[in-house]
């Protein structure tokens, strides 16, 4: 059973993000097969849809928070972590994987503490697992942001985070 | 005016059904059944199991036919090798990853998946691969979730949705990893779930079942320091016989009691003795209301999913609810007290078995202000199917026992006491004594047909005293959201509302015996149980709770009055607003 990854990051929504939803979902709530758009508004706004939001959509479109919670974990476009200030992706494809790249990812997930699709609590980091990227040359890689780190061992990872951290 | 007729044949036979109906239906009406596993008629109709796939010439592929309407010619097979191929592929595909620790499962031998699976003769380890494996929801003090036995037909989703408004489980998540939860993955003690057990009524499987408290009930009596005494709610004795072969719609109370005489407890007792408490406090309640301008409508407090479902939904209303207990507190408070200081016991060793027809009961015992000696009023709560159960694990032979009678002092039970088990009976209890107390006509009326029925919602006007009172009746949450959203607004000038959580009322509790999708949609269970409910109180001589003696004896010697200081601190309870999210 893949687990359904729920953040651990304070919502930091503000007044101005809830009255912008409530008045996108306002016109919104009157289309017929509103959850889609309205999820997709609620998404544009905060980036993401914890909890704090799926309760705003299910009180304007009158609907049970389950029936929102349930279509927000069916489609992939829909994310319930927020995404840091560096998103730290894995390449996990193929040259990359036999090239060693599982242990650059656990070597991550160790070092920031979170795993697969989460955000760290201050929301300096997210981490991701990809697919090729496209540079099999460098395997394997990781990238940061823009800025791409490829031939790497476990070992490289701490050294490399460790500079974002303080940045 | 009559519908159009639509002419076709199914497997070769011609016939002739009304436009609109299933492929489903139309076989049947020609005494063909074809199976389902995620159908169920009015609340789920999804075409989703792929169970009652059938071939019609020119279509594509087969087809569901619980969702494909007839058309004008057409021709289907139901029965070819192609069609009992598929059903028994996506069987094995369903057992692939199911939890097949059949032989002790609960649900064994009154599985719809284990049935189909016998009839279409599947391997169930025809398909190996990646199984799944699911924590349990052990959250609550009444419902086990077990999604390892789940084959996500979705039929609890509906019954919680459509039946209840409840709306608290769904489908999480995508592909394999598709689950039945809640929202943000919490466990069912963390949402607004009432615990009214309708999704047990409709699981086909295993995967959802009342939390057993038989252990317990075997510990006590097998504990030499207790002493056990056990109660059963009106709707038990219409329910429990089926479990042992009885057609739906039977009353086996004599044999009942004496069932639950041989497992040993101390006393058998009725909670129709307490449902006739009941109307007592309830009924002054009710007059002190009208008289004193009271909060109205008065709305009962019978049915603890109810109360939990108003709490959670409807904080406002919450003056609305009649203090009373339930029965089943009150049979407990009563036992704890009275009868403990009339036997000389300490309410602490006194241990107090409820068998009730519902799964909220668990629940509504752990309450706060339902301890009226001090300690818990009910030590455990066993529904109609556990107890089913415990009978035959005992080695009682529950259909050679003779018909025996419950006990003194709390065995007698009024007609009207016995009406709590169906929609509009608690109304119906109160109405033949509040008419006769307001009247003072004994020769009142005993029969109050208005509120009887199976209609979504019942409205009445009686005329009793130069004043009309205006009385509302519904069963299913769903109907009772209605009939809020519009006091809320204003629109209700009712008097006293009667509401039961379940469809039908307690007759169809959610710890009722389980009917299968079959007899669910082509038989009106709600309705027999109901009759045998009414046709054994039209021939009690006994039917209004006030000329029940032993509830006279109660307040002559102990309570003194209805809604006296005594019978407030024993018999009344509090309520509370409840968070959802």
């Amino acid at each position: 059973m893949a687990e359904i990854k729920l953040t651990k990051v304070p919502f930091e929504g503000t007044a101005e993000q809830e009255s912008k939803l409530r008045q996108e979902l306002a016109s919104i709530k009157t289309w017929e097969g509103n959850l889609m758009p309205a999820l997709q508004a609620a998404q544009g706004i905060y980036g993401y849809l914890p909890i704090e939001v799926q309760k705003i959509v299910a009180e304007e479109l009158v609907l049970p928070l389950e029936k929102i919670f349930g279509t927000v974990t069916f489609y992939s476009q829909f994310t319930l972590n927020p995404r840091g200030k560096f998103l730290v992706s894995v390449c996990l494809g193929t040259a990359c994987y036999v090239k060693g790249a599982g242990d650059v990812f656990d070597a991550s997930k160790k070092k920031l503490g979170i795993s697969d699709g989460e955000c760290t609590t201050d929301r300096k980091f997210s981490l991701v697992s990809t697919r090729c990227i496209g540079c099999c040359g460098l395997a394997p890689v990781m990238t940061v942001n823009e800025h791409v780190y490829g031939k790497l061992v476990a070992d490289d990872v701490s050294g490399i985070l460790d500079t974002y951290i303080k940045a | 005016m009559e519908a159009k007729m639509i002419n076709l044949k199914v497997n070769g036979m011609p016939i002739s059904v009304p436009e609109g109906t299933t492929v489903l239906d139309a076989a049947k009406s020609i005494g063909i059944k074809i199976p389902t596993l995620c159908y169920l008629r009015d609340i789920n109709a999804i075409g989703a199991c792929r169970i009652c796939v059938v071939e019609v010439k020119g279509a594509r592929s087969l087809v569901a036919s619980c969702v494909f309407p007839v058309s004008e010619g057409m021709e289907v097979v139901t029965n070819s090798n192609k069609v009992l191929d598929s059903r028994k592929t996506t069987l094995e595909l369903l057992l692939s990853d199911h939890d097949k620790n059949c032989l002790g499962c609960v649900r064994s031998q009154s599985c719809e998946l284990q049935e189909l699976s016998n009839e279409y003769n599947c391997n169930p380890q025809r398909f190996s691969g990646k199984a799944i494996d699911y924590p349990l929801d052990l959250s609550t003090p009444y419902l086990i979730r077990d999604n390892n036995k789940c084959i996500l037909c979705r039929r609890c989703i509906a019954a919680c949705d459509k039946y209840q408004s409840v709306s608290v489980i769904g489908a999480n998540a995508r592909g394999f990893d598709t689950h039945i939860g809640c929202a943000f993955e919490r466990d069912l003690a963390d949402v607004p779930c009432v615990g009214c057990g309708q999704c047990i009524n409709v699981c086909p499987t295993g995967a959802l079942r009342e939390k057993e408290e038989i252990d317990d009930v075997l510990a006590a009596i097998a504990d030499p320091k207790k002493y056990v005494i056990a109660a059963t709610a009106p709707a038990v004795r219409i329910g429990l016989g089926e479990e042992f072969g009885s057609p739906v719609g039977s009353n086996v109370e004599g044999k009942m009691v004496a069932a639950i005489r041989r497992l040993g407890v101390k006393q058998v007792f009725d909670v129709d003795f307490t449902a006739d408490l009941t109307i007592l406090e309830e009924g002054t309640e009710f007059l002190g209301r009208v008289q004193n301008g009271g909060v109205l409508p008065m709305i009962t407090s019978c049915s603890p999913a109810w109360i939990k479902f108003i709490e959670h939904n409807f904080p406002d209303q919450i003056p609305n609810l009649s203090t009373c207990k339930s029965p089943q507190q009150m049979y407990g408070a009563i036992a704890k007290t009275y009868f403990a200081e009339k036997m000389g016991i300490d309410p602490k060793d006194m241990y107090v078995v409820s068998i009730m027809p519902c799964t909220a009961k668990k629940f509504e015992k752990t309450r706060g202000n339902q301890s009226a000696a001090g300690v818990p009023d009910i030590d455990a709560v066993l529904t109609t199917r556990e107890l089913a159960r415990l009978i035959k694990r005992q080695g009682i032979l529950f259909n050679d026992l003779p018909e025996e009678k419950f006990d003194a002092p709390f065995g007698i039970g009024s007609g009207a006491g016995l009406l709590f088990g169906v929609t509009g009976g608690v109304m119906e209890a109160a109405l033949r004594t509040v008419v006769e107390v307001l009247t003072g006509n004994e020769a009142g009326p005993v029969d109050f047909t208005e509120v009887r029925g199976m209609e979504d919602i019942k409205e009445a006007t009686y005329n009793v005293a130069g004043m009309d009172v205006k009385v509302a009746v519904t069963s299913g949450l769903a109907n009772a959201r209605k009939i809020m959203e519009s006091i809320k607004r204003g629109e209700c000038d009712y008097h006293f509302i009667e509401i039961m959580s379940c469809p039908g009322g307690c007759i169809n509790g959610g710890g009722q015996p389980i009917k299968t999708a079959y007899e669910r949609n082509n038989t009106d269970i709600k309705a027999k149980r109901a009759t045998a409910v009414y046709d054994t109180d039209k021939k009690m001589p006994l039917r209004k709770s006030h000329n029940n003696p032993a509830v006279k004896q109660l307040y002559k010697e102990f309570l003194g009055e209805p809604n006296s200081h005594k019978a407030h601190k024993i018999l009344h309870t509090k309520y509370g607003a409840r968070k959802n999210y």
